[in-house]
């Protein structure tokens, strides 16, 4: 159905994409997530044809989109992140001139009134759309992306600025579109993609750092658990003692106002099946550092993806730590030779 | 590209813009035919059509301010630029929208004439040669304009520009008896306005190089517009 191979976008000296593949089947919902500025819009963008990127392909149907843009944009329905409208206009004579512009050969009025009912707008259809609350406006958007029956539907974070109540009827909406159409949704907001989508796209400075169904995702890490203990004696002492623990992967101090001296919290992460609260006991009972808290976790959709991202980014300074430790090494030897 | 055509007019008269352009203009080419015909007892409308010609200079930006900066601005040239219309279709649309208001607003010299021909022997062909040519210099003043509105967000900005442009090319021929070079002189002189509209349509004569020339500058222009647009793809 959409088939993205190698996308890569610069904005003069910035990477904002760089080498974005992905494929969408048809009737699928896929989530694109990721913080703020990760590239999310840009390839909407691109996927719709309002921007270029600099290298790589996107195909629609099998239409390319630089190649041959009017027949891939005709199976395209796009809701872009501020919905464009024309605020001087009626809602019934903006869906008219979207009509009209995506040369569409069904019966107009039956056709835009069905549309105007399924997104609950028929209502509002003669008034001035600069009249409308945002919600209103955020569902003409959407009835304007579905002018046509496009195949595809892309939406940039539909459900943004709008209350809790709207965002649930946004997202039924979106559910209800499966039925007829594949669509890509973009948000940065999880437990949405988890309700709604059947497959999450991770997309983190402008790389892909995830593409996979949420259950998998939650598989992945479903082996991994965290605890939290409240433990008291010497900060460095503890770790060590909890790192030689089987099964601890790594042990995180928690930034916590101290009530007691010595009494700290800890954040363990432990890996595979095996219940360490026993060996955790014991451990510190032979060397008698009172357990005063203990609390175990799984993770959420929400832990992954900050993990996910946060590696992405240790990555990154872990570099250039090493690289700025060898410099300091470096000017060292060179003062005391 | 008739839908855009459509949108877009109506558009004018959905805002202040129409209007107001279309009164002023009504004033202030009603006041020219008053001063260079009615006063002084004249049956030609040569005053009035070159006080229309300094006019539009004027207000042509008004008209072409909102086409590109507004939907840039707005972000509605999203919705414009991911349907299935190739980008010609878009400029086209627009380009035609604004003539066509350029045009309902000379019509005003149809009264005039009108008035003038109940009272008098009115010469007809002449008029219909200076309509014309009113119509090319409207039209390719639009897309001076379009162009400048399709480099920006910002309508005052593409207001401002497009009248200091526009006014530059009025005062074109002024700059030329400045110029002691003769060649320079000559060259420019085939880029007045002033010389390829006021020399020939008001008096009766439509010359096959004035013509080329308007639509030469439209299409020049309405090039521009294409590529400006198709650069803020790639950039």
């Amino acid at each position: 159905m959409v088939e993205v191979d190698g996308l890569t976008k610069r904005y003069g000296d910035h990477l904002a994409l760089n080498n974005v593949s992905f494929s969408v089947k048809e009737g699928e919902i896929l989530g694109f997530l990721g913080p703020n500025g990760a590239g999310k819009s840009t390839t909407m963008n691109i996927l719709t044809g309002y921007l270029s990127s600099n290298s790589g392909t996107v195909k629609i149907l099998g239409f390319d989109i630089m190649e041959n843009p009017i027949g891939a944009k005709k199976n395209i329905g796009y809701l872009p992140e501020v919905p464009p409208l024309y605020p001087e206009m009626t809602v019934i004579s903006y869906l008219k001139f979207i009509f009209g512009i995506k040369k569409i050969k069904l019966k107009k009025e039956e056709h835009i009134t069905e549309i105007m009912a399924n997104t609950g707008i028929l209502e509002v259809s003669g008034r001035l759309i600069k009249n409308l609350s945002k919600g209103y406006k955020q569902r003409v958007g959407l009835a304007g992306a579905l002018i046509g029956d496009p195949k595809v539907v892309i939406l940039d974070e539909p459900t943004v600025g709008l209350d809790p109540k709207q965002i649930i009827e946004i997202r039924n909406l979106i559910k209800d579109l499966k039925k007829k159409h594949t669509v890509i949704f973009s948000s940065h907001i999880l437990s949405e993609v988890q309700s709604v989508c059947d497959r999450v796209l991770v997309i983190n400075k402008g790389k892909i750092v995830a593409n996979d169904t949420t259950n998998n995702l939650s598989k992945q890490l479903k082996n991994k658990y965290a605890l939290r203990a409240i433990i008291e004696g010497k900060e460095e002492f503890i770790v060590d003692l909890l790192k030689s623990i089987e099964g601890v992967e790594c042990v995180e101090v928690l930034d916590n106002s101290k009530t007691q001296k010595d009494v700290n919290e800890y954040k363990l992460d432990v890996s595979g099946q095996k219940d360490i609260r026993r060996d955790l006991f014991f451990t510190l009972s032979k060397t008698s550092n009172p357990l005063l808290g203990l609390e175990s976790s799984n993770f959420s959709l929400e832990e992954i993806f900050l993990k996910l991202v946060e590696n992405d980014s240790k990555d990154e300074t872990s570099d250039k730590k090493i690289e700025n430790n060898k410099k300091e090494n470096e000017d060292l030897a060179r003062i005391s030779s | 590209m008739f839908t855009i055509f459509k949108k877009e007019f109506e558009s004018y008269f959905f805002s202040a813009i129409g209007y107001m352009v279309l009164t002023f203009l009504f004033l202030i080419g009603s006041l020219f035919f008053f001063i260079s015909s009615v006063i002084v007892n004249n049956s030609s409308l040569i005053g009035t059509f070159s006080g229309f010609f300094s006019l539009t200079a004027f207000f042509s930006p008004i008209i072409t301010m909102r086409l590109f900066s507004e939907e840039r601005n707005k972000k509605t040239d999203q919705v414009l630029l991911t349907a299935p219309v190739k980008i010609s279709s878009i400029i086209a649309g627009k380009y035609l929208a604004a003539t066509a208001l350029h045009v309902v607003s000379i019509s005003v010299t149809l009264i005039y004439a009108f008035v003038i021909s109940k009272f008098s022997s009115f010469d007809w062909p002449v008029f219909f040669a200076s309509f014309f040519g009113m119509v090319l210099v409207g039209s390719a003043f639009i897309s001076v304009g379009m162009f400048f509105s399709s480099l920006t967000e910002s309508q005052v900005v593409a207001v401002v520009v497009t009248l200091v442009f526009n006014v530059l090319i009025l005062m074109l021929d002024g700059l030329l008896y400045s110029i002691p070079f003769k060649f320079l002189t000559d060259i420019l002189k085939n880029f007045s306005f002033t010389e390829h509209f006021l020399q020939s349509f008001p008096l009766g004569m439509i010359k096959f190089k004035d013509v080329v020339f308007f639509l030469s500058v439209s299409a020049v222009f309405i090039f521009l517009t294409s590529r400006a647009i198709e650069k803020r793809r790639w950039s």
